[in-house]
């Protein structure tokens, strides 16, 4: 035991001497969570909106000041022909073009009805479908307003309520998103690279033939990132509720624990990644495209995973963050307890012992 | 000249002799461009419902079967006990509850105005504003169905808002998505081989022996770039290629104006991979810094959110941030056929940069430590 302990203050005297790694462990977490607090959002608020007003009349101006006064949208010029709009999106100077067609007052007067044309830029889809859809919303209730005195009987209205996220921040998502990730990166990342850094530089076989068991080798590299992991993920709960306001509704130390299993389950999979890895270089490989980019993409920390085809939804299963994601949302945000998490955190624990058994079957204790 | 030839043909020889190299070379882009590409949607559909009809009568079933019929929900409840949907929104098992109250016709015939509750699992915003956004429509049209047919009004005022999609009319986010990913594509691999390759000789030892011979910073710096410039460039091709054919992307813009972009984007993601290998000593510090630069540039970068919903501040740094200049020009050359004109102030920027990263980065190489 002694012995043990000794090998542990080793690697953390390692980890500590290194200051720049140390700086960046406890930076990065801190940094992106106020990028993507901050810069990652789907809100629309600024988009260049061109207007072409072929009928100029008060109407359409009253229409163009309420479009800018919104608040999503910003006046990017006044465009006089067709031929404009593809300069005006060439260029990148609008976003959308609103063209109110001729004799807009006169023919809502006369006949109740008029036209407006939404045309935009859909090079980028995703957000030419939220800024016409915003447009849309602006438009009507514009319009509605002005025979607001005459209300239309027998009509039902929506009372939404939104549940766990009343004001519809984007920062909720990306909480349990961003823990998912640098937990995973800490922990896998780290200690695959390290162990395999030993192998490359032949101090693993020193180790190897010293007399602790590699049992005990694992277990002593392990053991400070599951330290420096949890550190992490008490800051970023810590930040998140102090910066952006997110609530820890449920019991914090199921949270923590909850935290415990996933990082032994990244420590594992980085043990598992540098038996097979010789080199540094093919364990940050195997890890970044391995681990880094599924976590990000398919665990539903961005993308709903619900509106992937399916075959990335049968890959997602085996992504471990899809399951912590759902469990800290369920903890942090919902406030539920192990009754309603009890399977996911089945399938981490299963996943763990899966690791760790591999592991184990593939470590060498003779180097070649 | 001579020393530069040979110095390169030893640089090509160490990269292609990794094994590792060609994988990394051919399926990265490949398995990037699929499960990126098809991952990166916000397109809704299949948002699962739970529907609590406690009035059942003509006008309620009327309105639920707006929403069951319609391709954006799908139903995985329908009953009468609020409280089993309320559990099923905290398991995930429905994203919105369809709440309506049992004196939903009698309200709308003696009041004439009745209301619906819709509880949504706002924990994802953006969805959570789309879902609401489509339950409006949908209770739009039912509104509009009743005053027509039931009660004979007619609708006046009304006003035409059609939308139209220039340069992707079905809205294909795969277009758009497919685009971004070849910029991810080429800054990750360019910034991460040259940065690794040159800290790993650092770690190794081997600078030292180029540093003992009479070779000159600049020849050695040259050759250790010029491999992953070509590679990076070859990246791109191959990205194009596997793109066009996967999911069709258009190619409307000047294929050449995109390679001069992305020359001088290449050089100027290398000079900040050459940059921060000169600022550290192991490869894991390495892979850490240049990890936290690669995800920020790509997140910033308008890839998946788009820049204007920024905050000013974080559209200034952007103005650091190579890959966003990118971004936007790749998806206005291939989408828009954006002109040399279109793009030149993004192109000069660009240039500039080049230059000054890379001046950086060789001043701030040392042969002597």
């Amino acid at each position: 035991m002694k012995r043990f302990l000794g090998f542990v203050k080793k690697e953390f005297l390692h980890i500590f001497r290194d200051g720049k790694t140390l700086i960046i462990l406890f930076g990065l977490p801190v940094v992106m969570i106020i990028v993507f607090g901050y810069v990652v959002t789907m809100d629309i608020h600024d988009v260049e909106v061109g207007i072409w007003d072929r009928s100029r009349d008060q109407e359409t101006k009253h229409a163009t000041r309420k479009i800018f006064s919104s608040g999503y949208f910003l006046p990017a010029g006044y465009l006089e022909s067709e031929g404009e709009i593809g300069q005006f999106f060439r260029g990148g100077r609008a976003k959308v073009v609103v063209v109110f067609e001729e004799d807009f007052e006169k023919r809502l007067r006369a006949e109740g009805k008029a036209a407006i044309r939404l045309i935009t830029d859909a090079s980028d889809a995703n957000s030419a479908q939220l800024s016409v859809t915003y447009l849309q919303g602006v438009l009507m209730s514009h319009f509605q307003s002005l025979n607001a005195d005459v209300k239309m009987p027998w009509s039902v209205e929506v009372k939404s309520r939104m549940y766990y996220n009343q004001e519809l921040k984007g920062v909720y998502m990306f909480v349990p998103g961003l823990m998912a990730l640098i937990l995973m990166l800490v922990s896998a990342l780290m200690t695959s690279v390290t162990i395999t850094r030993e192998k490359e530089f032949g101090t693993m076989e020193l180790l190897l033939a010293s007399p602790l068991k590699p049992r005990e080798i694992i277990l002593g590299k392990v053991t400070p990132y599951l330290v420096l992991s949890l550190v992490n993920a008490i800051t970023i709960i810590l930040l998140g509720n102090l910066v952006f306001h997110v609530p820890v509704v449920g019991s914090i130390w199921l949270l923590l624990a909850q935290c415990m299993l996933y990082i032994s389950l990244a420590l594992s999979l980085g043990v598992l990644i540098s038996t097979s890895a010789k080199t540094q270089q093919v364990a940050m490989v195997m890890s970044m495209l391995g681990l880094l980019l599924p976590t990000i993409l398919l665990s539903g920390f961005i993308f709903p995973i619900d509106n992937m085809p399916k075959i990335l939804q049968w890959l997602s299963a085996i992504i471990p963050a899809r399951y912590f994601i759902v469990v800290i949302k369920s903890i942090m945000l919902k406030g539920t307890g192990m009754a309603f998490i009890w399977k996911e955190t089945l399938i981490l624990t299963g996943m763990t012992f899966f690791f760790i058994v591999a592991a184990t079957r593939r470590f060498q204790i003779r180097l070649k | 000249m001579r020393v530069l030839a040979t110095l390169l043909a030893k640089e090509f020889k160490q990269v292609f002799r990794n094994r590792f190299m060609v994988p990394v070379i051919f399926v990265i882009p490949l398995v990037q461009m699929i499960l990126l590409t098809y991952a990166a949607s916000l397109e809704m559909k299949g948002i699962k419902m739970a529907v609590v009809d406690q009035d059942y009568s003509q006008a309620s079933r009327l309105l639920v079967s707006g929403f069951v019929g319609s391709p954006f929900f799908e139903l995985s409840y329908s009953g009468n006990d609020f409280k089993e949907a309320e559990r099923m929104l905290a398991s995930e098992r429905a994203d919105v509850i369809l709440h309506l109250y049992a004196d939903f016709e009698e309200r709308l015939f003696s009041e004439q105005r009745t209301d619906v509750q819709l509880v949504v699992n706002a924990i994802n915003a953006t969805e959570a504003g789309l879902i609401n956004a489509y339950c409006a429509r949908i209770t739009a049209d039912f509104n509009a169905r009743v005053q027509g047919e039931w009660f004979g009004m007619e609708t006046s005022g009304s006003l035409d808002l059609i939308p139209s999609y220039w340069y992707n009319p079905r809205l294909d986010y795969k277009i758009y998505m497919s685009s971004g990913i070849l910029v991810i594509l080429v800054t990750l691999i360019g910034l991460m081989l040259t940065a690794l390759n040159l800290v790993r000789e650092k770690e190794m030892g081997t600078t030292e022996q180029i540093n003992v011979t009479p070779v000159h910073k600049y020849q050695f710096i040259l050759a250790k770039l010029v491999p992953f410039w070509i590679i990076a460039i070859f990246e791109l091709a191959f990205g194009l290629l596997v793109a066009r054919v996967l999911y069709s992307l258009p190619m409307v813009g000047s294929l050449g104006l995109l390679f001069l972009f992305a020359s001088v984007y290449i050089l100027v993601v290398l000079g900040i991979g050459l940059f921060l290998s000169t600022v550290s000593q192991t490869q894991q510090q390495l892979m850490f810094i240049a990890f936290f630069f690669i995800v920020t540039f790509i997140l910033m970068s308008g890839v998946f959110t788009p820049v204007e919903s920024m905050p000013p501040w974080a559209q200034k740094i952007n103005l650091l941030n190579p890959a966003a200049y990118f971004m936007k020009v790749i998806r206005m050359i291939l989408l828009k056929g954006s002109e040399f004109k279109d793009i030149s102030r993004d192109f000069f920027s660009l240039g500039i940069y080049a230059v000054l990263i890379l001046t950086l980065a060789v001043t701030n190489y040392r042969k002597t430590t």
